[in-house]
């Protein structure tokens, strides 16, 4: 399912004094399928876009395209459910929208208010369960009493049930350890890969920008200050630097050792292997014993 | 000789509602000034000897003292005078409805006289670089200002030791570098010793020392390099290798012959340039 | 409609109300509440009007800012008019029609009835629009101070408000994440018959509470590692200062007892 946002402008609390412009003639396509990496700085205004995303917002002007329905500025919009079952959103820290008595019910909670039977929604729930890695004995249990990984990963569960044809991730690794960041990223990268599910990943980190997506857009100050293919965007990291953003380790070690040597490889790398490669090729590495 | 500011021996502790033990016979010592990275996968320990550290927790066997002072119930409070603490999440800390009261917190709990209190506050604060937010609400501000008013209630109350647990997890990579940099400036200025849980590695690479926990254990304890160079073992604890070290040795595996894993890209850069200029 | 919803809200700005003694606003409300029964005929109730609107125009709140939020509470002042105007039944008949029938009396007491209460909502959002929650907190406690001879928690008291108020905000927060969060899962909270909507409300609750003990909890530990252990030789950061404005207010005060005694019928 395509979404595209065109000159989307949300302002917090619109005709009062404390009105607050938050996003400001915001434009971006997401054809079916992309994997979508929205980066910037808290207040960038990357969280205000995610919401226009299942029409959480309505924008203050312009228009969002989501599937076929269209959701403009200034106009009454029914039946958003019906967009909301097919765009996914895993929030930050997604824990703590849990409330059912067991696992099973939090899961079947999406899929039931979207209509599905509860046989049907007990099936999704054991596929989805299964998707992040954890164990069918775990259905009975209090999601209270598990540990905050499992917890995350049951959230995430709830949302994979629902089936949506888009999934929204607001950095979904936050808070947890290195393996377990790894192990969910690397999850929602094979559903997008088997299921050609549509991802847009807001986060921080440049590395999971680099390794994953394969566009990306930066926001700054409620607008869109840049998008490209990774390499596109690491290509200038004067730009990411001058907007106060990170650059991929692997991109800034690549630019230290190109200013220390003055070597010139010609082109940006964004994995360790295809830099150490390049870097030998061109020192004739290996050689020296 | 390194004098020792806190030492564990032989720590074991069990949460009541738990048949495994959450430590295990921990044994080790902090140093005066040092810098030391407590790192381990979520449920390795670390977050329990924070809480022993402080008294929140006492060990169900096993001894902990802090600056020469026993650890037990007595203690409790001269310990905590001496042993400050910043926690994880940054809201769940911030008692005071402004910035300065909440800088006060720890200073109206000792008792301290208000003309001395206004004047720690306002040292506090400057060495944070918060002074511009005194009256600034809590909602208002960053995860990672929050945190520095969090590191500024520490350091009013003068302590030697400081605890960061965990407390840059829950911030954006500004944040983080934020607080990392103020903490280490602290440290550099005033022999604060700093003791930090994480499972940031990148941030542990830059400790003196690094203790690795494992199933309520200590697994490992060594200078970063000695800890670095477990290589894939760390991997295999829940943990990761940082950016600089995995470069070593995607470099060694293209035949480059390092003399060691490098902790920093500058090393590794010119390692590998003097390699390359002496061909 | 509740954004422009002043009672209770405090407006900064700067101006004399502002700068007193939160003690000396606090005895201030509390005896003119006492005092505004003294009132009886139409020249005690002009000139409580007339101090009324003196300490209004001291606050420097714009008056169309503060009618204007009021709104919804002057609907109340207008139905405690009429009922006051229906029901009584004494003095000269003055118009009727069918059943109803309105008395010189009635007019008078709803008249009387409907401005003492207007009067005391003036005042007392003079209070919360002149004074910060923290200060309000902090001039209860010390006024309060005597009770802790008789084992009244106010330290204690105090903190709790003073924490509840630092949350409030951070609560609103995470209040509407967690909505966002459930509509995203299919959850309508706005349509829908009553029943549907009130079960809505479970899913937002629940994880309410859950975190909100979770953050009690956590700054618990907090509080603790910072040394507090309850109000026993504790110091005060926060300090308040008597001054000669808040002596003279009460001076005022005192004289307009003195003027409504006197003129009282």
């Amino acid at each position: 399912m395509d979404i595209s946002l065109s000159n989307v402008e949300y302002r917090y609390q619109a005709g009062t004094p404390f009105e607050r412009l938050a996003i400001q003639d915001v434009t971006i396509d997401i054809p079916s399928g992309t994997y979508l990496a929205l980066i910037g700085h808290t207040g960038s205004g990357k969280s205000t876009v995610l919401q226009h995303l299942n029409a959480l917002l309505q924008p203050t002007l312009g228009s969002v395209k989501i599937g076929d329905r269209e959701v403009k500025a200034n106009e009454k919009n029914k039946n958003l459910r019906a967009i909301r079952q097919r765009v996914g959103i895993v929030f930050q820290f997604p824990e703590h929208q849990l409330f059912e008595e067991t696992v099973e019910k939090d899961i079947i909670f999406g899929p039931m208010n979207f209509g599905v039977s509860e046989n049907a929604a007990k099936e999704r729930a054991r596929v989805a369960l299964k998707q992040v890695g954890l164990g069918e004995e775990i259905l009975e249990k209090s999601p209270f009493d598990l540990s905050g990984g499992q917890m995350r990963r049951i959230a995430i569960a709830g949302v994979l049930a629902m089936n949506p044809d888009v999934i929204v991730l607001d950095e979904p690794t936050a808070g947890l350890d290195p393996r377990g960041r790894k192990e969910i990223m690397d999850m929602f990268y094979n559903l997008h890969k088997e299921r050609n599910l549509s991802t847009i990943l807001v986060t921080h980190s440049m590395e999971d920008a680099a390794r994953y997506a394969d566009q990306i857009v930066i926001m700054q100050q409620g607008r869109v200050a840049k998008r490209g293919t990774p390499e596109e965007i690491f290509s200038a990291p004067e730009d990411l630097v001058q907007m106060g953003l990170d650059v991929p380790e692997v991109v800034r070690f690549q630019l230290k050792l190109e200013e220390k040597t003055g070597l010139n490889l010609g082109k940006i790398y964004l994995s360790i292997d295809e830099l150490t490669a390049a870097v030998t090729k061109r020192l004739g590495g290996g050689v020296r014993t | 000789m390194k004098k020792s500011v806190v030492s564990l021996k032989d720590v074991s502790f069990q949460y009541d509602s738990e048949e495994q033990y959450a430590l295990k016979s921990v044994t080790f010592d902090v140093y005066e000034g040092e810098w030391l990275a407590i790192v381990g996968h979520n449920g390795s320990g670390k977050s329990t000897t924070a809480k022993l550290l402080n008294g929140l927790q006492f060990p169900s066997e096993g001894e902990i003292s802090v600056c020469g002072l026993q650890l037990n119930e007595e203690t409790v409070w001269d310990v905590r005078k001496r042993l400050g603490m910043v926690f994880q999440n940054p809201d769940n800390q911030f008692v005071g409805t402004t910035v300065q009261d909440d800088v006060a917190f720890g200073l109206e709990n000792m008792g301290i006289p208000r003309e001395e209190m206004v004047e720690r506050v306002q040292d506090a604060l400057k060495k944070v670089k918060m002074d511009q937010f005194l009256y600034q609400e809590p909602h208002h501000l960053s995860g990672g200002q929050k945190q520095r008013v969090a590191i500024a209630g520490v350091l009013a109350l003068r302590p030697s030791i400081i605890i960061l647990d965990e407390a840059t997890s829950m911030l954006d990579p500004r944040g983080r570098e934020e607080v990392l940099e103020t903490v280490r400036t602290l440290k550099n200025e005033k022999s604060l010793t700093v003791i930090s849980i994480t499972h940031d590695l990148d941030e542990a690479a830059k400790a003196d020392r690094i203790i690795v926990m494992n199933r309520g254990e200590v697994y490992r304890e060594g200078t970063p390099e000695e800890i670095f160079s477990m290589d894939e073992e760390l991997v295999k604890l829940g943990l990761d290798i940082p950016f600089s070290v995995k470069m070593s040795k995607a470099f060694r595996q293209q035949g480059f012959q390092l003399s060691k894993h490098f902790l920093t890209e500058e090393e590794l850069v010119t390692e590998l340039w003097t390699s390359h200029s002496r061909m | 409609m509740m954004e422009k919803m002043i009672f209770g809200r405090y407006v900064p700005a700067e101006s004399v109300m502002h700068r007193m003694d939160p003690r000396a606003k606090l005895i201030i409300i509390f005896l003119f509440v006492c005092i505004i029964f003294l009132a009886n005929n139409w020249f005690t109730y002009a000139l409580i009007g007339i101090y009324t609107f003196i300490m209004l125009g001291m606050s420097r709140v714009p008056f169309k800012f503060l009618f204007g939020g009021l709104k919804p509470i002057l609907w109340l002042v207008l139905f405690t008019f009429l009922l006051q105007l229906f029901f009584t039944k004494e003095g000269a008949l003055v118009w009727s029609w069918g059943p109803v029938k309105i008395y010189e009396e009635g007019i008078r007491m709803g008249l009387f009835i409907s401005l003492r209460f207007f009067f005391l909502i003036l005042m007392t959002s003079l209070l919360t629009l002149t004074t910060t929650p923290i200060e309000i907190t902090d001039g209860l406690e010390t006024l309060l101070n005597p009770l802790k001879k008789v084992k009244f928690p106010v330290h204690e008291m105090a903190l709790m408000m003073s924490i509840s108020l630092r949350f409030i905000p951070t609560l609103m927060q995470e209040t509407d994440k967690i909505m966002k969060a459930q509509i995203a899962r299919g959850v309508e909270f706005a349509s829908g018959p009553v029943k549907e909507r009130i079960k809505a409300v479970i899913p937002l609750l629940i994880p309410l509470f859950v975190s909100s003990f979770k953050r009690a909890e956590e700054l618990a530990v907090a509080m603790e590692a910072r040394g507090y252990r309850g109000g026993e030789g504790r110091t005060k950061y926060r300090q308040l200062s008597w001054r000669m404005v808040d002596t003279l207010q009460l001076v005022a005060l005192a004289l307009l007892t003195v003027l409504l005694i006197l003129l009282r019928a």
